[in-house]
């Protein structure tokens, strides 16, 4: 067994140096990811290592990556595509919804997107405008396209191989807060399929469901409410399209409550589709309405602002004692 | 393969005076001495911004130390009814404009998105999204043609973001609709670890021929060329002449922000050639050698940069958060009743903090 204590970052930086060592035809591209390593160094290294034709540093054009990327996916290539920050995401939208989405299905199968889209995405490190957004919503509601988004340095690690791995497009969104959180990873394990949902503390009376930079919140959260004598089960979600309910429908089947965290305005977000779709599975055991705690529906503020802006742990539990409360 | 275009030039690195009667420019000892002191002041307060950012008062900062020259010229081409549209860095121009600094310090301190006021400086707010402002600006150019106004649209962008569609589109339908925008861009050799090389083969004054109009490249480290070719850019498209790109051939002598560190993508020796183009000392040595100005005026705008220093640092560090209830209140002009709402209960939310005597 071999097992090191790495970053999130650094184990996404393993995580392709894998993928890259096992399949020829992985591809990286993006802006400043070669040479400089990505502005969060996660590709450090790598262009060294494999050349300029397999870690591309592109020309500053989000358009032009994506659309790139669909050409040379039809060409048999599994390209993994790096966006600066979540802000910048929107110039290539109409690659991603209008084309990468739909090539499987209106080929009939023939063709495949194999393509997976990297952002950095999420606010917490002070920056300036577009660089703390949190578009997941956006690509969750386009059939065609699967979105992930991991929370700890092993998911990242197993997670990217994954998603490269994978026969689909997928958006793999990497909270950026907690790149430098630390965790041992397993490298020789047999990891956890990629499209699952998980439980990772157990607790009876409330379920906090959260995913990406909110899973170390709820988790911070649950352990101040057990000293109050307050039991939460959290789950890490993963996959937000395809959602993985099965196990957040048992638990809330025994807790009777549940509170969705996500960083993302609430209005029209991941919390309003999964509300909806527990209210239709767990409708008898419902003891409150599907709460949530996320941002509020304006535009990211400036950074000053952020923390009241975040759903942090004093928001998350107050969100479980008005779920306690009903 | 395209050949180099022609540089314009009216003052070389040494300080000399180079005739051009192309790109003409008459300046009296005042306005020469005017565009000295405001490459002196914005590099001052450059200088004061990156130690702030250093010493934890600023989130960010992306110096524009080695293009003063470019901004300051540019700026001053501009009438005072004119319209720019800037991306991140032009704190050159935007001090020009008139705008205080401690606006756009309000800014990278997470205070604010700009805190000055577009349409009484003519200097829209900061554009982050690259390059999206070079499209607002054809389209207020396109409102400018149809007021019939005499006024001028400047458009400011980097080398890197020649390469985003958007700026197609902006060059397409400035052309098309023969719109009195001018593109000034900064080709500060790099975006961000990108070389110049990664975006353009071709000299990227030369893109311009590809859209129907003129494309002029000029000194960028050079104040009075800038001044003369944007001056005689903004001059046309005020006459409807249409636009015009100008490349202004520049570099970047810092990182790309606070948080790049160029040692990864640049040699030093590359950064030392260019020091020896630096705006601010040649035109030193011109106004030095034609008596236009003395110790006691560089004396003079020394000191003058040192209250400026002192007054940014000490407007900026007094600068405190707005109110977070803030974030909700200009999201629209009409606030929708759920959004009222929520303010509501985020005061209430808060209130329950005071009362449990957090
Ligand atoms: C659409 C978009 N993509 C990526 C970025 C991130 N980014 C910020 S500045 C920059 C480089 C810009 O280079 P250039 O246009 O040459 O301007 P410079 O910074 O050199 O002034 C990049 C990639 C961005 N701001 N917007
Ligand atoms: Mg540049």
């Amino acid at each position: 067994m071999t097992t090191e204590t790495l970053t999130m970052g650094k184990a996404l930086n393993l995580g392709l140096r894998r993928a890259m060592d096992d399949d020829p035809k992985v591809v990286l591209m993006g802006e400043d990811i070669g040479r400089l390593g990505g502005v969060f160094r996660v590709t450090d290294g790598l262009q060294k290592d494999f050349g300029e034709a397999r870690v591309v540093d592109t020309p500053l054009a989000e358009a032009g990556i994506v659309g790139t990327a669909v050409g040379l996916a039809l060409r048999g290539y599994r390209p993994v595509c790096e966006i600066q920050f979540d802000g910048f995401v929107f110039p290539a939208v109409n690659q991603i919804v209008t084309q990468v989405a739909k090539i499987s299905a209106r080929s009939q199968g023939r063709m495949r997107m194999p393509v997976v889209i990297r952002i950095p995405f999420g606010g917490g490190i002070g920056a300036v405008e577009h660089h703390s957004e949190s578009p997941e919503a956006y690509f969750a509601h386009t059939p065609g396209l699967k979105v992930v988004s991991v929370s700890n340095p092993v998911d990242a690690y197993w997670g990217i191989q994954q998603a490269i791995a994978a026969p689909d497009p997928v958006v793999f969104l990497e909270p950026k807060r907690r790149y430098w959180e630390k965790a041992e990873v397993d490298l020789d394990a047999i990891p956890e399929p990629l499209f699952r949902s998980r439980v990772v503390r157990r607790g009876d009376d409330v379920t906090v469901l959260a995913y990406g930079p909110m899973v170390a919140t709820a988790l911070q959260a649950a352990a101040a409410a057990a000293e109050e004598g307050r039991s939460l089960e959290v789950v890490d979600l993963r996959t937000l399209s395809p959602l993985d309910l099965d196990p957040v429908v048992d638990s809330v089947r025994r807790t009777g409550r549940c509170v969705v965290v996500h960083e993302a305005q609430v209005s029209h977000g991941l919390g309003a589709e999964i509300a909806a779709r527990l209210t239709e599975q767990c409708f008898h055991s419902l003891e409150a309405p599907v709460l949530r705690a996320g941002g509020y529906d304006v535009p990211y503020p400036p950074a000053r602002n952020e923390e009241e802006y975040l759903p942090d742990l004093d928001r998350v539990l107050d969100a479980v004692d008005r779920a306690m409360g009903f | 393969m395209s050949t180099v275009p022609e540089l314009v030039q009216l003052l070389t690195p040494e300080g000399q005076r180079v005739e051009d009667p192309t790109h003409a420019i008459d300046l009296s000892a005042d306005e020469l001495r005017g565009l000295y002191r405001d490459l002196v002041l914005v590099r001052r307060w450059d200088v004061e911004a990156t130690a702030l950012q250093r010493q934890g008062e600023l989130g960010l900062w992306p110096p524009l130390l080695g293009q003063e020259a470019a901004q300051v010229g540019a700026g001053h081409a501009l009438q005072p009814g004119d319209m720019a549209f800037p991306t991140y860095r032009e704190h050159g121009v935007a001090w020009v404009r008139g705008v205080d600094p401690l606006h756009v310090m309000s800014l990278y301190r997470g205070v604010d998105n700009g805190g000055w006021d577009p349409a009484e400086t003519g200097l829209n707010l900061y554009t982050i999204v690259i390059p999206a402002q070079t499209l607002h600006a054809t389209g207020y150019a396109m409102g400018v043609q149809r007021d019939g106004a005499e006024t001028a649209v400047l458009a400011f962008l980097g080398d890197g973001a020649t390469s985003q569609g958007e700026l197609s589109e902006a060059m397409i339908w400035a052309a098309s609709f023969s719109a009195p925008v001018v593109f000034f861009c900064q080709n500060n050799q790099y975006a961000i670890s990108a070389p110049i090389e990664r975006q353009s083969r071709v000299p990227l004054a030369h893109r311009a021929a590809g859209f129907g109009f003129p494309g002029v490249r000029v000194d960028g480290n050079d104040v009075l060329a800038v001044l003369a070719v944007t001056r005689a850019a903004l001059t046309a498209a005020r006459e409807g002449q249409g636009p015009t790109f100008i490349e202004a051939f520049t570099y970047r002598m810092g990182a790309h922000t606070t948080s790049d560190d160029p040692t990864r993508y640049r040699l030093a020796h590359e950064v030392e050639e260019w020091r020896r183009r630096d705006p601010i000392a040649r035109l030193r040595t011109h106004l030095e050698q034609e008596g236009i100005a003395d110790a006691d005026f560089l004396a003079a705008v020394e000191a003058e940069g040192e209250e400026l220093a002192a007054r940014i640092r000490r407007g900026t560090i007094a600068m405190q958060p707005r109110p977070a209830v803030t974030m909700f209140d200009a999201v629209y002009a009409e606030q929708p009743p759920p959004l009222a709402a929520q303010r509501d209960e985020f005061l209430a939310y808060q209130a329950s903090f005071e009362e449990a005597g957090r």
